[in-house]
């Protein structure tokens, strides 16, 4: 099994995300080639005008959508740490979707089975919501990334803070 | 059908009964979509001289074929269409947000609202099921508060809203239809339409693919114009936004203030697009679809109005601003949010309070008539005070809350000369005593006076053309941008990204043949602009408007422009509009009178309106 800081999984800044749902429709078209954000793995949510942030798959460790499904319908990927649905075992119950945290398991309107981003791993060019995001607010991150990131922007804004009250 | 969904709802309030129809693919054709086929639908489902707030006035929503799809700015517009209250002519407002897309996705290209509802009911179009629900509880309601609700009664938290405030409930001529919080179909009193016929609130819920004819090509276009809008094109919307028109129009002495008894505002610092964006803009976010994302969410940080968040734009600030003499940002947003609040345009609304401080400060308005307030020019206060009277149709708010045309004629004393409207549409931020294209442009708007119908303003301000002089050639400039502007609104793509085409026509044929599969030329497509243009106008024709109404008000005409500068002393006089008006008759094939000859229209496919010219 990957290890939790090699999983790679998309992520959206809130601060840079603008609610355009251009993911959406990127997301659809390439699996499906439809544009309806109903059948997207990443959704986005705009809680109120300042608050809007693209939700996907977390990849996480010891995911409770596998854990929940009383079917084993649904596995984690040895090497990628995706989800993976059995089809022919899903029946749509719904289990899963219930116990994921960030709703990223969905019920597919046509295909009656549960669905969830799988990274474009059939995409040379990699996830294409990250791809197509106007305001590059989805990136490929890993649990480590985040962290760096947050990191450097908390000791960034630290200094910032002191530069402003020295001058 | 590609990317048109290839249905048309129909919805009889009166009666309760809803059916749908094919859009049949030659009227699809014919007027693209938007605003072209609204009108057409609106023409062929009224009968003459209809009583705007009657239950004959038919009410249309229609959107374009671009609609739902990830076009950037073209996903995501819708427009309502009827006769307008406010100039009794053809109204007609575009809004973007989310709410198109999703009629898109429940498969209708247009719905077509009739009759009246004895008791307040919202439509809720759920994919193929229509019903008509009790709105009782949501009377009175603010339209964003009527989304919230909706969302939790209906129990989705995707559907998309369009509703009116207590504006359009009292029938105010000035209230708008507003969708997904801050976006408004803003213009001509569409939300007096919406209310009188007891229709709060439109809820949508659509779950179709929307498909299109040229994938590839399309999804090709739709990168490339991803780049575009990272360009130059798109840089003034990205970053400072609209409001930057304010410094322009006052370098130049063309920003109306105090009801263009100035056209220069001396504390324009105060309120200039760096003091917006750097004291109050919190977000700048995104239309479903958009890769330029221009929306200014401006919120109060502090003070009475801490919390107070409002979407701003030129239009709504000068509004406000300068035309009431006001250089308070914490009140020209609150007014703002106020006029979102009440469901109502903040243009209208903006510029009746700045007739009103003039009838004030020339001596028209009795002790009595004014309840207390002070509406003296630059009484940051009376702007907000007022927009509640007016949103409320309260006290002194009732005289005003039908727009300036209404509220001069019970003011009376003359007070018709300092009423800043043509066909009874309030002005907008640009003097057109010297921008004389755009003058003419507004004077012919079959809407009433708006830069929005031509976007002319731009070849007066970039010295394109000598903007002191009115000149023959200005009809075909004005034409030329009109057609455009048509096609802009039906397709329908969003006015901020004109910029992104390189060559209009071009563009948008081959963006509208990847989408529908219907191959057209830029001059077909030119054709159809100048179709829908001919529509309007027999609109307008046929309930009584003609050469008349495309005319200026009185300060433009009589009253020269006062503040130092290049245009010191500029008017638009009767002859030059003469002038200017046959030139843009002429080249239109419109008859002295302003209206498509009947060689025009055979010309244009519209031949079976010829008779009743």
């Amino acid at each position: 099994m990957v290890k939790i800081h090699q999983r790679k999984f998309i992520s959206a800044d809130p601060e840079k995300c603008v609610g355009c749902q251009v993911c959406e429709y990127a997301c659809s078209y390439s699996h499906e080639k439809a544009f309806n954000p109903i059948k997207s793995r990443i959704r986005l949510v705009r809680v109120n005008q300042l608050a809007n942030m693209a939700v996907t798959c977390r990849l996480c460790e010891d995911p409770a959508c596998v854990a929940a499904c009383p079917r084993n319908a649904l596995s984690q990927a040895e090497d990628t740490g995706n989800i993976v649905l059995d089809k022919d075992k899903c029946n749509g119950c719904g289990w899963c979707i219930e116990a994921c945290d960030y709703g990223a398991m969905m019920l597919h309107p046509e295909t009656k089975v549960v669905y969830v981003c799988d990274l474009c791993k059939d995409k040379a060019d990699g996830p294409q919501c990250v791809k197509w995001c106007p305001e590059e607010a989805l990136t490929i991150v890993t649990s480590d990334t985040l962290a760096q990131k947050a990191r450097i922007s908390a000791i960034r804004k630290l200094f910032q803070e002191k530069e402003e009250k020295q001058q | 059908m590609f990317g048109y969904a290839g249905r048309v709802l129909y919805v009889d309030l009166t009666t309760g009964k809803t059916r749908t129809e094919k859009l049949p693919q030659e009227t699809a054709k014919s007027v693209i979509g938007g605003i072209g086929l609204g009108m057409h639908f609106w023409l062929t489902n009224s009968k003459a001289k209809v009583d705007p707030l009657s239950p004959e006035n038919p009410l249309v929503l229609a959107i374009g074929p671009l609609s739902g799809t990830m076009f950037p700015t073209g996903g995501n517009g819708h427009a309502f269409i009827s006769k307008s209250p406010l100039t009794g002519g053809v109204a007609e407002a575009v809004s973007h947000g989310t709410f198109g897309t999703e009629l898109k996705r429940a498969g209708y290209d247009a719905v077509i609202i009739t009759g009246k509802s004895k008791k307040p009911v919202y439509l809720w179009i759920d994919d193929d099921n229509i019903a008509l629900k009790d709105a009782a509880h949501l009377w009175g309601v603010s339209p964003a508060e009527v989304e919230t609700t909706l969302k939790d009664e209906i129990g989705d938290y995707y559907i998309r809203v369009a509703a009116i405030g207590l504006a359009g409930e009292k029938q105010s001529r000035i209230a708008n239809i507003i969708n997904d919080q801050t976006r408004a179909a803003g213009r001509t009193g569409l939300g007096a339409v919406m209310g009188s016929k007891n229709l709060k609130a439109i809820a949508v819920r659509g779950t179709h693919d929307v498909a299109v004819a040229k994938p590839d090509l399309f999804v090709e276009m739709v990168q490339d114009f991803h780049e575009r809008m990272k360009g130059p094109a798109a840089q003034k919307h990205r970053t400072l936004g609209t409001v930057q028109n304010l410094t322009i129009n006052n370098t130049l002495t063309c920003l109306p203030t105090n009801n263009f008894n100035n056209s220069y505002f001396l504390d324009a610092g105060k309120i200039n697009a760096d003091v917006l964006n750097e004291g109050y803009v919190t977000r700048i976010i995104a239309c479903n679809s958009c890769a330029m994302r221009c929306e200014h969410e401006a919120a109060i940080k502090e003070g009475t109005f801490k919390g107070t968040m409002a979407r701003m734009e030129y239009d709504n600030l000068w509004a406000f601003g300068p035309n009431c003499g006001v250089a308070n940002m914490n009140y020209i947003i609150k007014a703002a949010e106020r006029c979102n609040y009440y469901g109502m345009d903040a243009t209208s609304v903006g510029s009746t309070i700045a007739f009103l401080m003039d009838c004030h400060e020339k001596g028209l308005l009795s002790h009595e008539d004014l309840e207390g307030v002070d509406p003296h020019f630059g009484n940051e206060k009376a702007i907000y005070t007022l927009t509640d009277k007016i949103g409320k149709r309260e006290g002194i708010g009732e005289k005003l809350a039908d727009g300036v045309k209404v509220a001069a004629e019970k003011i009376g004393k003359n007070s018709a000369e300092l009423a800043m409207q043509i066909k009874g549409l309030e002005l907008s931020g640009y003097d057109l005593r010297c921008l004389k294209t755009t003058a003419l442009a507004a004077a012919v708007s079959f809407r009433g006076a708006d830069h929005n119908r031509s976007g002319i303003y731009a070849v007066d301000i970039r010295g394109t053309v000598d903007r002191l002089k009115a000149e023959k050639g200005s009809g075909k400039i004005v034409k030329d941008h009109e057609d455009i502007y048509n096609i802009i609104d039906s397709l329908i793509v969003c006015k901020n990204a004109k910029g992104t085409f390189d060559e209009e026509f071009a563009d948008m044929a081959k963006l509208y043949a990847a989408a529908t599969g219907f191959e057209v030329t830029p001059q077909e497509l030119r054709q159809a602009g100048e179709r829908i243009q001919a529509l309007a106008k027999l609109i307008n024709k046929r309930e009584g408007l003609s050469r008349k109404d495309d005319t200026l008000p009185p300060k433009i005409m009589n009253q020269p422009v006062a503040d130092d500068g290049a245009a010191k002393g500029a008017v638009v006089t009767k002859d030059e509009l003469d002038m200017m008006l046959d030139d843009y008759y002429e080249v239109r094939g419109y008859s002295k009178d302003g209206v498509p000859t009947d060689a025009k229209l055979k010309e244009l496919g519209l031949e079976k309106y010829a008779k009743e010219n």
